[in-house]
């Protein structure tokens, strides 16, 4: 099979292939390198590669099952990890000075799971430091650039492992979605992003974030590969205690069930704030899938447009506490003062950048005293609110169809001076995060400029099989 | 007693914050072995050293105990939640410590103090211990020692953080209430309350008001208060602190104070005092903690008959010391005494015997059956073996792991034995005291101590004085039938 075959094959039939020794893992990852050693140089989504270490364990896997063993569902399978995500002795940084050198002791859950399925870990991705952000600008280590464009972004803040998968450096990739940053770089990119229920997905071993609202998800080239990295990562673990007490999302035997019959409600609150072209792109998804049987209708969730201040109080708030660890007693940098308290000072004014000492100074004075309850308990009251809102959708539709970017790619440096026009490229994804439910981001066609649009589908918590049906349908019926 | 400050026109107000730790195998939130003593920074794992992506998984045993003081305090056991208190210092792993904030797992509550005295227990709460700070070189402290490490063995041990009311009035009663407070939580296995080891931590709140009034006045906290004679003498420091302020016209500050025990004084811990805003929210990383209704009724079954209260109403009215009374009930001679009270012996026997004998075997060499211990007691209450013996035969039914009935002997106890030295006794002081020994057969009980005494100090310890007794009483009544047996001595027919 020539190498360029070898990148159209969809993550299942890689595994398969190479399970049934029809392919062979090494073939498929020098297919993956040779295109990443072409144009990672201008794309810039890893942080770290290790393509020595994955060729060994594609090597050993081709071993073991030439022993006979059966390495599992993504046996061969090329992916890549955003690097907030630990990797036993596998430099971890989440895109931050502060993290630097620092070499984890432990591996994620979500890796554990990736490489007990027969993954091929190639590297580690390229996102905004500790996740925040829209664009993958404000990683301390340069941005990444969007395949499609490359003076555009790959959106944020999983643009690495968004722009990775879209230029076939990978087959398949993981990242975290805190407000959508899942979800915004697959729009932007034009791969399929998901965002599970939260509690679906172990956090153990994600950098939090904001923990109430983190959830690791897959980002794939087609809805079926997503739902097959989801079907492994997903399922109980007992050490996240917010981890559902529930087996493994069963996603993929339910992909071809079509949509119809289904109410599919359009958000129009959420086609409001996008630019006409990706709005009319939201139009044509829901007239496709009335096409395929589906009765669509317009749903009001009003709430909604309170979703993204509650979200810029809630997650600052979290990330303020999260973010306390890092200084400079125990790992990474660490600058030397006099003091323990200077070290730490010094320490932390060197090693994080704008971006999240802007998030640290917003979420400390939302939980000081004087101001918790007019702000961080008010957006706790708001995030019920926006959960009822959701709940009187749900009873009108099985699933809702919204944009996933207000806009399509923006060039890089054009939002990066101005946080709030930042900050509101997640209006339309945060309100999933809020209410923890899961939601996809697929490919609908293009731009006038060519630039990849992306169509978001919400559905009620643990609905991962019905959201996906339907992403699948708007998959075949998208235009090319 | 008179203390310093009433002489002055004050009265002292102090409430205390116990940090007791919790007797469980692994830590709060992570696997790691919940042990005192192992070598610096060897229990430890990415969750307790809060590594980043770490995440804390809620220990059930820690809630269990948690559950079991609630009930054993009459406290209201409650669903409660966890919080983040965040400030940076290096011992903290996170520079966050998961607590428990406005919705405590146990809400009010009150410890008896044996006086009758009611102290009210306001809440106790779960939280994590945070790491160990040695400075060496220097100053001693964080910021003048030539250099800090940090050993992480004890960040994530469970604590349970009992705050009472500002209820106790002098340094005598604080005692008081740590020692009760101390048998409770050590009753039901809490923790194992050695306050050397830290195992049980105290801080105490200190205010001072002129006497009569009921204000709460500016109150001080004071720390490092290692054992129950540091925190009387840093109370009663604090409290003549307070009183001279007040005296120059002026008033304390509210702050924390350190208690030097050198010195014999109290100092500010900051130089510029700072009010800390702990910035408390919901930990997100733990849901709520709920409490299963009948988990709470089954605690309260269990830890009723372990507490030290209920324990000593077992005693009754043993005629024996507070002393006496507190050792037999304390947890590793409880089993002693229950087994013994469940036998229907003597109280006050019981108490002596394991107060003293018993406890000293104890402490010495290991432990014994206490079906063992209370053959040996029954023995002594039937009035088989003299003092002596009994001491004798409890280190032998300790130390020989023989039937208690074949050790009788080897004490000198053996009961036939002593039966045919009273007897034989008894036959020569008929002869040596007639006249006695008439008096006795006719009924004369006021001779009997002369006889019994005779022949217990004749039988040099092998003879009880209740055989001895009984064997002189076994020989009038053979006399007595005797005479019956003769000829009538008239009068009846």
């Amino acid at each position: 099979m020539t190498p360029e075959a070898l990148l159209e094959l969809g993550v299942r039939e890689v595994a398969e292939g190479v399970r049934s020794r029809t392919l062979r893992a090494r073939e498929v990852l020098e297919a993956y390198v040779a295109q990443l050693e072409i144009e990672e140089p201008d794309v810039h989504s890893f942080l770290a590669l290790d393509v020595d270490g994955a060729r060994a364990r594609a090597d050993e896997l081709d071993r073991r099952v030439s022993r006979g063993e059966d390495p599992g569902p993504l046996c061969g399978v090329p992916v890549a990890v955003k690097d907030n995500i630990v990797t036993r002795g596998f430099a971890t940084t989440a895109g931050s000075r502060i993290l630097e050198g620092w070499r984890p002791p432990y591996d994620a859950t979500v890796v554990e799971r990736l490489l007990g399925a027969g993954a091929v870990l190639v590297g580690k991705t390229n996102l905004d430091e500790f996740a925040m952000g829209s664009s993958t600008e404000h990683s301390a280590f340069g941005p990444t650039r969007n395949p499609h464009d490359l003076d555009r972004v790959p959106g944020g803040s999983s643009g690495g492992s968004a722009a990775a998968v879209a230029a076939r450096f990978v087959a398949a990739a993981l990242g975290s979605d805190t407000g959508g940053s899942i979800r915004q770089p697959a729009a932007l990119c034009g791969v399929v992003g998901v965002k599970p229920t939260y509690g679906s997905v172990s956090r153990y071993g994600l950098i939090a974030f904001a923990s109430s609202l983190d959830q690791i998800g897959p980002l794939a080239a087609t809805v079926e590969d997503a739902a097959v990295l989801l079907e492994v990562v997903s399922g109980h673990d007992p050490r996240d205690a917010t981890s559902a007490t529930r087996p493994a999302l069963a996603v993929c035997a339910t992909l071809d069930d079509g949509v119809r019959g289904l109410r599919v409600g359009v958000v129009r609150d959420l086609v409001a704030m996008a630019t006409p072209e990706v709005a009319s792109a939201v139009d044509e998804a829901a007239r496709e899938l009335e096409r395929r049987g589906a009765h669509v209708r317009e749903v009001a969730v009003p709430e909604v447009r309170a979703a993204l201040a509650a979200y810029y109080v809630i997650a600052p708030a979290e990330a303020s506490s999260n973010l306390a660890r890092f200084d400079g007693v125990r790992y990474g940098l660490r600058v030397g003062a006099p003091t323990t308290e200077a070290l730490m000072v010094a320490t932390r004014s060197q090693g994080f950048g704008e971006e999240v000492k802007r998030r640290i100074m917003l979420g400390t004075y939302a939980l000081s005293a004087g101001y918790r309850s007019a702000l961080y308990v008010q957006a706790q009251r708001v995030r019920t609110w926006l959960g009822r809102g959701f709940a009187r959708a749900w009873a009108e539709a099985d699933v809702l169809l919204a944009p996933t970017s207000p806009s399509s790619a923006f060039r890089l440096g054009e939002r990066s001076h101005d946080p709030v026009a930042m900050y509101r490229s997640d209006v339309c994804t945060v309100p999933s995060n809020l209410v923890g439910e899961p939601a996809v981001s697929v490919p609908w066609g293009f731009d006038r400029e060519r630039l990849p649009i992306g169509v978001q589908v919400l559905a009620p918590a643990w609905q991962e099989a019905r959201m996906l049906a339907v992403a699948a349908a708007l998959e075949q019926g998208a235009p090319r | 007693m008179s203390w310093p400050w009433r002489e002055r026109g004050y009265e002292l107000v102090v409430g205390l914050e116990v940090h007791a730790e919790l007797r469980t195998r692994t830590k709060l939130f992570c696997g790691c072995a919940n042990a005192f003593g192992a070598a610096p920074n060897t229990n430890v794992c990415p969750v307790c050293l809060g590594l980043p992506g770490s995440l804390p998984v809620l220990n059930a045993r820690a809630v269990e105990i948690a559950i079991d003081v609630g009930a054993a305090l009459g406290a209201r056991v409650q669903s409660s939640q966890f919080h983040r208190k965040n400030y940076f210092y290096p011992d903290v792993p996170k520079n966050y410590q998961i607590s428990q904030y406005d919705v405590p797992i146990c809400a009010g509550g009150a410890v008896v103090l044996e006086s009758g005295r009611t102290i009210r227990i306001e809440r106790a709460h779960l939280e994590e211990d945070t790491g160990k700070l040695v400075h060496v070189g220097g100053g001693g402290r964080i910021d003048s020692a030539a250099s800090t490490f940090i050993d992480y063995n004890r960040a994530g041990v469970p604590l349970l953080e009992i705050v009472s009311a500002p209820d106790l009035r002098d340094p005598d009663e604080v005692r008081a209430y740590v020692s009760e407070l101390r048998a409770v939580l050590v009753a039901v296995g809490a923790t194992d309350g050695r306050m050397e080891e830290g195992s049980l931590r105290v801080d105490a709140n200190v205010s001072v008001r002129p006497y009569g009034s009921s204000e709460l006045r500016t109150r001080v906290e004071l720390k490092n208060l290692n054992s129950l004679r540091s925190l009387h003498r840093a109370i009663v420091a604090e409290a003549m602190r307070h009183v001279a302020l007040y005296e120059a016209g002026e008033a304390p500050v509210q702050q924390t104070r350190h208690w030097d025990e050198e010195r014999g004084s109290t100092a500010a811990l900051r130089d510029k005092e700072e009010a800390e805003d702990y910035r408390y929210f919901p930990e997100p990383d733990l849901a709520p903690l709920a409490i299963d209704p009948a988990a709470l009724e089954a605690a309260r079954a269990r830890v009723q008959p372990l507490l030290p209260s209920t324990r000593r109403a077992r005693l009754g009215d043993a005629a024996v010391s507070t002393d006496v009374r507190d050792t037999a009930i304390s947890d590793v001679l409880w089993p002693y005494t229950r087994a013994a009270l469940d036998a229907g012996l003597p109280p006050t026997l019981i108490a002596r015997r394991v107060a003293n004998e018993v406890a000293q075997l104890v402490g010495t060499v290991g432990s014994c059956e206490p079906e063992r211990v209370v053959a040996v007691l029954r023995l002594e209450a039937e009035g088989a073996l003299v003092p002596q013996q009994v001491r004798e035969l409890l280190r032998e039914v300790w130390l020989r792991p023989a039937p208690v009935e074949s050790l009788i002997a080897a004490v000198g106890g053996d009961r036939s034995a002593a039966q045919e030295t009273a007897a034989a006794i008894a036959e020569r002081l008929v002869e040596e005291y007639p006249t006695e020994w008439q008096r006795f057969v006719d009924g004369d009980t006021k001779v009997a101590g002369f006889l019994v005494g005779q022949l217990v100090r004749r039988a040099a310890g092998s003879v009880p004085g209740q055989l001895a007794r009984a064997t002189l009483d076994a020989l009038r009544a053979s006399e007595l039938s005797s005479r019956e047996d003769g000829p009538p001595r008239g009068g009846d027919g």
